[in-house]
């Protein structure tokens, strides 16, 4: 093999340039696995910002359901961007990013396997993202008014598509390819396990994602006949999404956090086959998606039907909470330990475990038929619980890994803290949504929603949880930007060598 | 300090990297097929929504592919043909790369991509032979956009062969990675093809 990939120190020593410009043109034509993973961490923390605006307007608007201040138009764009940017603007690249910066590092590879390939990915997802925003502000976007932004929309959704399937295929490509010489699949860490089993999940159900939207996109701009104009984009597109894809998006999440216990009980992951059995179960979920059907559960009828019901609703569903129960139970197991030694991204990283696996229950109970929640805000409650809950995993991840990203530590105060905070925003912000879904609010509605309850106290509450975790993103890359450039500067593994909390 | 840096082991070799072309152009492949499907199940959709009619024999049929439009058999079949063909010359590419044989090595590179150029060539006939247009109803919609998309992974197969018997044609003759990998992605094309073959214009 003789395809050259440049190693990070070569790529980075043949770019240097003087002056503002060649730091750009470093950035933009960089190999170094560290500095792309960075630019998908970062690009994605400007895209969160984005996100939990636009929670906390769709919030306030919703308090009341009679006054408006915005108009009905910008209202089905403002949710139509909550679930694309949560979903390809915030769990995938924040996932995707620290797979990047840190897989090669911990199978012990001098370089990402394409890293060129996966700066072009980047690129493409920046560019197709950014496209997508920008349609949406133009009322663009799923059931949009102007036509050409739609189509701008679904081509921005066509390339960060691509652009994120090209930076999955480098992940795969460095986890099964670039191991250390003589290190087995079973041997890598459980992170770099879950961005194998993560990024595999993006290349087999994303680009069933893409076909649709060929379709979608070329009737949209010829003829608007068969699959709906600009409504009929949240049909054939919306299971993106929404769950049980999600869960795919967010199973490095899981590989963070089972990374993190054994660092806590300071010894060995007991079990840890069974660890990586429980990341993979979570991937069961892509078998549903690509269906493009939703799995509920009709509990009514014979037991054949009974059955037929049951089957694909628990395989689809069930299965990948029992994925994340397994590794949240080993987690448990190996901190049974009497070396404990609390790391302050623990504490982040296992509230950010549980808002996901709250998420997937959540999710289980929307889908049988008899709790009549199809259609309500519960399922934008979900969404809530596991976009912001991988959000504080991400947290824990980059606080985590810092000092091998940036050489730097974040202040132990600081990951605790808005990790904690962002715990309760994420509670506030999704419990009472959970809670209105059951009172029969309908989702993707700011109006005409009357039900016996207190409506104003669960959406208030739900915008005062939005504003919360918005002010923690704040405070979060505030304080990153704040401490990897001028914090403390650590070396080795300060979790284990030296004594970091 | 001395004595540190004399306990310091050397550094060890480089990890050598095993086989990551082909493992990614799996993973390409894997993508593709995943798309290529998931446009033929959505096609399965809207056939099977389509409303029954009679046809010519008698029977019923589902009224989707429109009754004045007539599928080209001779030109859709012979790019069936020239599809196994092209797979048959990336395999003939690794078997002479295996034996160092450059000059059979680039022929059967430069065939390959050739074919894939008269395949390219056979399906733009089919549209001009159909005479149908894009906007004409759903099913001329979705013909194009899937026929479209099989397109252009064509177009990234000539592509790729092109890049590979360049890299031979330039020295590279132990370098089977990349020639592996093309017959790879010319088997997933020919799989891919034939597929939406069948289901196009066998099926119809």
């Amino acid at each position: 093999m003789t395809t050259v990939n440049l190693p990070s120190s070569v790529g980075v020593e043949a770019t240097v340039n003087s002056g503002s410009l060649g730091a750009v043109g470093t950035w933009l034509t960089t190999t170094d696995h560290k500095r792309i993973g960075r630019l998908f961490i970062g690009t994605a923390a400007l895209w969160l910002l984005a996100f939990v605006g636009v929670g906390v307007l769709l919030g306030f608007e919703r308090i009341d359901s009679k006054a408006f201040t915005l108009n009905e138009g910008m209202m089905t764009q403002l949710f139509a961007a909550s679930k694309t940017l949560a979903t390809y603007g915030v769990m995938i690249p924040l996932m995707l990013g620290l797979a990047i910066a840190l897989v090669p590092t911990q199978v012990g590879s001098r370089a990402l396997m394409f890293a060129r390939n996966a700066m072009l990915g980047y690129c493409l997802w920046a560019i197709g993202s950014s496209l997508v925003v920008a349609s949406l502000l133009a009322n663009g976007g799923p059931g949009g008014g102007e036509a050409k932004m739609v189509d701008l929309y679904l081509l921005g959704l066509a390339l960060l598509i691509v652009g994120v399937l090209a930076a999955s295929v480098s992940v795969i490509a460095t986890v099964i390819s670039a191991r250390t010489a003589g290190t087995d699949l079973a041997d890598v860490s459980t992170f770099s396990w879950s961005a194998l089993i993560g990024a595999t999940s993006l290349v087999l159900t994303l680009p069933v994602t893409l076909g649709t939207l060929i379709y979608v996109a070329v009737d949209h701009h010829y003829t608007r006949i068969a699959f709906g104009g600009n409504v009929g984009i949240s049909k054939w597109l919306g299971w993106s999404m929404t769950q049980p894809q999600t869960f795919l998006y967010i199973i490095p999440a899981v590989g963070i956090l089972a990374e993190l216990a054994p660092v806590v009980a300071r010894k060995a992951q007991p079990l840890r086959g069974g660890v990586f059995v429980g990341i993979g179960l979570i991937s069961v979920a892509l078998l549903g998606s690509v269906t493009q059907n939703v799995h509920g559960l009709a509990w009514t009828g014979t037991i054949v039907d009974k059955a037929k019901s049951f089957v694909p609703y628990a395989l689809f569903n069930l299965l990948p909470i029992l994925g994340i129960v397994v590794v949240l139970g080993l987690a448990l197991i190996a901190l049974k330990s009497d070396s404990i030694k609390m790391i302050s991204p623990f504490i982040p990283a296992f509230l950010g475990g549980g808002m996901i696996l709250t998420a997937m229950l959540g999710n289980a109970v929307q889908l049988i038929s008899s709790a009549n929640l199809s259609g309500t805000v519960f399922e934008e409650g979900v969404l809530i619980y596991i976009s912001y809950g991988s959000v504080l995993v991400a947290w824990a991840g980059v606080a985590y890994w810092g000092p091998t990203l940036w050489g730097r530590m974040l202040p132990a105060k600081a990951v605790v803290g808005i990790g904690a905070l962002g715990f309760i925003g994420t509670v506030l912000a999704a419990l009472p949504m959970l809670i209105a879904g059951f009172a029969d609010q309908q989702s993707d509605s700011v109006k005409d929603f009357d039900y016996s309850g207190p409506a104003k106290l669960w959406n208030g509450v739900s915008t005062i949880g939005h504003a919360l975790f918005a002010l923690c993103v704040i405070v979060g890359i505030a304080a990153a930007i704040k401490s990897f450039a001028t914090g403390e500067r650590v070396s080795g593994n300060p979790w284990v060598d030296g004594g970091a909390q | 300090m001395t004595a540190s840096v004399e306990r310091v082991l050397p550094a060890g070799p480089a990890t050598s990297a095993r086989h990551p072309l082909f493992i990614a152009t799996g993973s390409v492949v894997a993508a593709g097929t995943m798309l290529m499907f998931g446009m033929l199940a959505v096609w399965f959709k809207f056939r099977d929504a389509s409303p029954l009619r009679v046809g010519k024999n008698g029977k019923m049929i589902h009224d989707w592919l429109p009754a004045d439009l007539k599928i080209p058999e001779v030109a859709t079949n012979t790019l069936a043909i020239t599809m196994v063909i092209a797979a048959i010359m990336g395999q003939w590419a690794v078997y002479s790369a295996k034996r160092k044989d450059s000059q059979h090595t680039t022929l059967a590179l430069f065939i390959t991509g050739m074919v894939g150029v008269a395949a390219i060539n056979a399906q733009v006939a089919i549209y001009k032979q159909m005479g149908t247009v894009l906007a004409d109803g759903a099913y001329q919609t979705m013909f194009y956009a899937i026929t479209g998309t099989m397109l252009f992974l064509l177009c990234t197969g000539v592509a790729f062969s092109l890049v590979a018997a360049f890299r031979v044609l330039g020295g590279r003759v132990t370098d089977r990675a990349v020639v592996t990998a093309h017959a790879m992605y010319w088997y997933f094309l020919t799989t891919a093809f034939t597929a939406m073959w069948f289901v196009l214009y066998v099926q119809k």
